[in-house]
């Protein structure tokens, strides 16, 4: 599959050389080898391999991609201004994953399973999950926003690449069920040099388990580039595992979608894992306790900005004529309602209750945190009827 | 309405940030999330958004100053009937819901003047801000009982703190307290073990650090001033009258921004390229000669000429003839840049400290442009909005150290660039001009230049080809 892919519009240091030693004429990593549908200025690129996953998207569909993606761009900077605001401890900001995030998470069915990094809130979207329920742990309120079962999507890891191993082991319980759902892991580019990571795609590849690997290739581990992190382009890192991979633009929603339904259907049909590396760039900070201008280069934005997910597919609907007053209008309205309804929502959270940190460290009654949480209760009530004038 | 915003806590656990500029007034009418401050922190500088829409009614720190996270920073007038909630003007938002979330944002000061006996309220916290200030010192937790004895619920009178006992009184313990037992006075086990080293008893120590903590400065001071008791007469006329009560004798500033920045630069600069810096003294009354016809002349009228200008043609010239200076060592690709265009840096004195902005493509401009060009970039510097990509892509500096008086010295490379020159200043001297003795405009070239890159041959060209063109301008015929 690798060698019959297009063009490559990644950024220049994507495919660049660090070194000497691993030389630029290296064909592995000069150029090729990205899957894209739609270009950077908004042109309908056909490929008949790929074109067959996406025949079905209409146009309305289309309009929806679009409509999902301003949405969540919204609701990002909508989380980093709370942030600002004091309203947020913290918050990863995902600014320009959103093609990555949206084309997969909307190929996906209700009974596949995703296991998610911190800023994969597009993927959260894309399953349901409400704007409020994303921000509640970042805000300290809770551990965690939502119930995994509801919405078939994990809670969030803050650990690097933690859940590619779950994600491994719930794809090999979905063998031993014998179901046709698909595990999906999603994570960066620097959690490919984890540990976990690896021993995730061992198991995956010896036990051909049912589970597409996603990795958001943004450019940055933090401060580090990926050049250095990896002398191949990481989808070629999934090789070694025997796994196959493919590597899409993804910054290219239709691109990213078709690739994640040829993964989805090869697991469903107890064809193994995958790997899809979507080349894509983290626009803002690693976190909002970040500041990239301190290690990347302003030009190195401007280039991304130019292949931005958003614009390119308001392109092309304006190309179709589908871009009316009328999306236009419906789709600001939407996210308006929903970063609206996201402030409310944050500003209005109700403080949890000391004892509260009790619930949810076993799933069943357990006598050991009963005690715990009696003798910090009887701590509290010591506080009762006190003055802080009076206190020892 | 007035609407406070309080300083949030922007990063990871800051204590701080630094108030850098403000983007509104007093009077301003500001959107929700409206930019209205550049702030930065240890970690970054971050824009501010506005949490409220409204009009801002009080700006309460200045820029420039540095600010407790917590403390107010401004203040807003919100309209009480449409805006409940910060969001009361999100475009279109769906607003129900909302109100009475005033908790979180309202004026009154957060753990000041807490309810006393209504503990069970719960006192509104911004996540970020850290624990809610408390001005007495500790929780106010109910005292334990001890021994059994004490009856519960009895008035709890300012018994437990760690009695302000006057130095060298015995410690007795609390009078009229026959009941309640004295708390040790509080403090950690390195100190303890302080103290006793030193022979000190704590209890003597008033605590000054939080809820009355003896630190290890209270015992240091307590034993220093036991000292002084002993050894008065010498200590105290020593550093008494010497020095007026008021003047401090150091100032500490915290080292941060420009300066640590500089700082670390320069640290890098000079450890990691090994530098070499050479001297010429030429004579450059011609230039001067030069620069005077040229500031009469119609062309360059209004314009700003100054020997700089004249020196950064003349460096850019004798660039074209010296390229190899023009270049950058790139340690991680292990290969040697070589630019074939010129950004310019100008090391500039800026209020907030050294910046070298660079001057994008100089060696395509005329003189013109370039005497524009530096002009924009000084006065741009001066006022301390040099954009960060003025700042980032230089190829090769000047400094001119001439504008302090100074005549030469070892400048050090601005990181990533292989040559700077220094300018010294222009001055009257005694000099041999056509084998006689005569007084003549006479300036020094220091030119300090990466040894990987650049060999003494390289350099000594450069710089002879700069002082050439400098003491007879019409060599350049002969050069380009």
């Amino acid at each position: 599959m690798r060698s019959t892919v297009l063009t490559d519009e990644a950024g220049q240091d994507a495919n660049k050389a660090p070194n000497p030693g691993i030389s630029a004429e290296n064909p592995r990593r000069t150029g090729g080898n990205l899957v894209q549908l739609i270009s950077p200025k908004g042109e309908r690129i056909s490929h008949p391999e790929f074109d067959l996953w996406v025949s079905d998207v209409t146009d309305e569909q289309l309009c929806s991609l679009y409509e999902d993606m301003t949405v969540i761009r919204r609701i990002d900077a909508e989380a980093t201004a709370l942030q600002r605001q004091g309203e947020l401890a913290l918050w990863p900001p995902l600014l320009g994953q959103e093609a990555s995030q949206i084309g997969s998470g909307r190929a996906l069915r209700d009974d596949d399973f995703v296991f998610p990094s911190y800023r994969d809130n597009g993927v959260a979207y894309c399953r349901g999950v409400e704007p409020t329920d994303m921000v509640r742990a970042w805000r300290g309120n809770a551990s965690f926003g939502w119930d995994p079962y509801r919405y078939n999507i994990a809670t969030q890891q803050i650990m690097i690449g933690s859940q590619t191993l779950h994600a491994t082991g719930y794809a090999m319980g979905i063998q031993d069920d014998g179901a046709d759902s698909v595990a999906v892991a999603f994570f960066g580019d620097g959690a490919t040099s984890e540990g976990d990571v690896n021993e995730a795609m061992v198991f995956a590849a010896s036990f051909q388990a049912p589970v597409v690997f996603i990795c958001q290739n943004n450019h940055w581990a933090i401060s580090e580039p990926v050049r250095i992190q990896s002398h191949i382009q990481i989808a070629d890192r999934a090789s070694g595992f025997g796994i196959p991979s493919m590597r899409v633009d993804g910054n290219d929603v239709l691109a990213v979608l078709a690739v994640t339904r040829i993964a989805l259907d090869r697991a469903r049909k107890g064809g193994g894992p995958t790997f899809i590396e979507a080349v894509t760039y983290r626009m803002g900070p690693h976190t909002t306790a970040d500041d990239p201008t301190r290690y990347r280069d302003a030009n190195e934005l401007e280039d991304w900005a130019a292949k931005d997910p958003i614009a390119r597919l308001k392109a092309l609907l304006r190309t179709k004529g589908l871009l009316t007053d009328e999306v236009e209008a419906k789709t600001k309205a939407k996210a308006d309602e929903v970063a609206g309804n996201l402030r409310a929502g944050v500003i209005n959270m109700p403080d949890p209750a000391p004892l509260d940190l009790f619930n949810h460290v076993y799933s069943t009654p357990n006598s050991w945190i009963e005690r715990q949480k009696d003798h910090y209760s009887r701590y509290l009530e010591s506080f009762s009827g006190s003055t802080q004038e009076g206190a020892l | 309405m007035i609407k406070e915003f309080r300083l949030p806590d922007l990063g990871e656990g800051l204590t701080e940030s630094e108030i850098l500029s403000w983007k509104v007034a007093v009077g301003d009418t500001v959107t929700l999330n409206q930019v209205i401050a550049e702030v930065e922190t240890a970690k970054a500088v971050v824009e501010l958004p506005s949490p409220f829409a409204g009009t801002v009614a009080a700006l309460h720190e200045q820029a420039g100053s540095v600010v407790e996270v917590g403390k107010p920073i401004v203040s807003f007038e919100v309209d009480d009937v449409a805006a409940p909630p910060p969001n009361g003007t999100a475009p279109s938002a769906a607003t129900a819901g909302v109100a009475g979330s005033d908790a979180r944002t309202s004026s009154e000061p957060v753990g000041t003047g807490s309810p006393v006996g209504a503990p069970a309220k719960r006192e509104p916290n911004l996540v970020g801000y850290g624990a809610v200030v408390e001005k007495s010192g500790r929780p106010a937790r109910r005292p334990r009982a001890i021994g059994g004895g004490i009856a519960e619920g009895g008035p709890a009178p300012a018994a437990g703190q760690p009695a302000p006992v006057p130095a060298p009184t015995a410690p007795t313990a609390a009078p009229n307290e026959p009941t309640a037992e004295q708390e040790r006075p509080r403090s950690t086990p390195p100190v303890r073990k302080l103290a006793r080293d030193l022979g000190i008893d704590l209890e003597l120590i008033k605590g000054t650090g939080p809820a009355g903590l003896i630190t290890r400065s209270d015992v240091q001071d307590f034993a220093a001033g036991s000292q002084v008791q002993v050894s008065a007469p010498e200590v105290a006329p020593a550093s008494g009258p010497a020095v007026g009560v008021s003047a401090e004798r150091e100032t500490r500033t915290p080292i941060k921004g420009v300066r640590k920045f500089t700082a670390a630069a320069m640290v890098q600069s000079a450890f990691t390229a090994p530098h070499v810096t050479e001297f010429l003294t030429i004579d450059v009354t011609p230039t001067m000669e030069l620069l005077a016809r040229l500031k009469a002349s119609r062309e360059f009228a209004g314009y700003k000429l100054t020997p700089l200008t004249i020196a950064a043609k003349a460096v850019l010239i004798a660039l074209r003839r010296n390229p190899t200076l023009n270049s950058r060592w790139d340690e991680g690709a292990q290969e040697i840049v070589q630019f074939n265009y010129v950004n310019l840096g100008i090391a500039a004195a800026t209020p907030r400290g050294l910046t070298v902005p660079n001057i994008k493509d100089a060696d395509k401009m005329t003189l013109l442009e370039l005497s524009t060009a530096l002009s924009e970039l000084t006065d741009t510097a001066r006022s301390g909005k040099t954009s960060p990509s003025d700042l980032s892509g230089g190829t090769i500096s000047i400094t001119n150290i001439g504008v302090f008086g100074i005549d030469a010295g070892t400048p050090i490379l601005n990181p990533g660039e292989a040559a700077i020159v220094a300018l010294g200043s222009v001055r009257k001297a005694p000099w041999v001009h056509n084998d006689e003795l005569a007084v003549r405009q006479v300036m020094s070239l220091s030119l300090s230049f990466d040894h990987r890159l650049v060999d003494g041959e390289q350099g000594s060209r450069f710089l002879a080809d700069l002082g050439a063109i400098l003491s007879d301008p019409a060599t350049v015929i002969t050069m380009v």
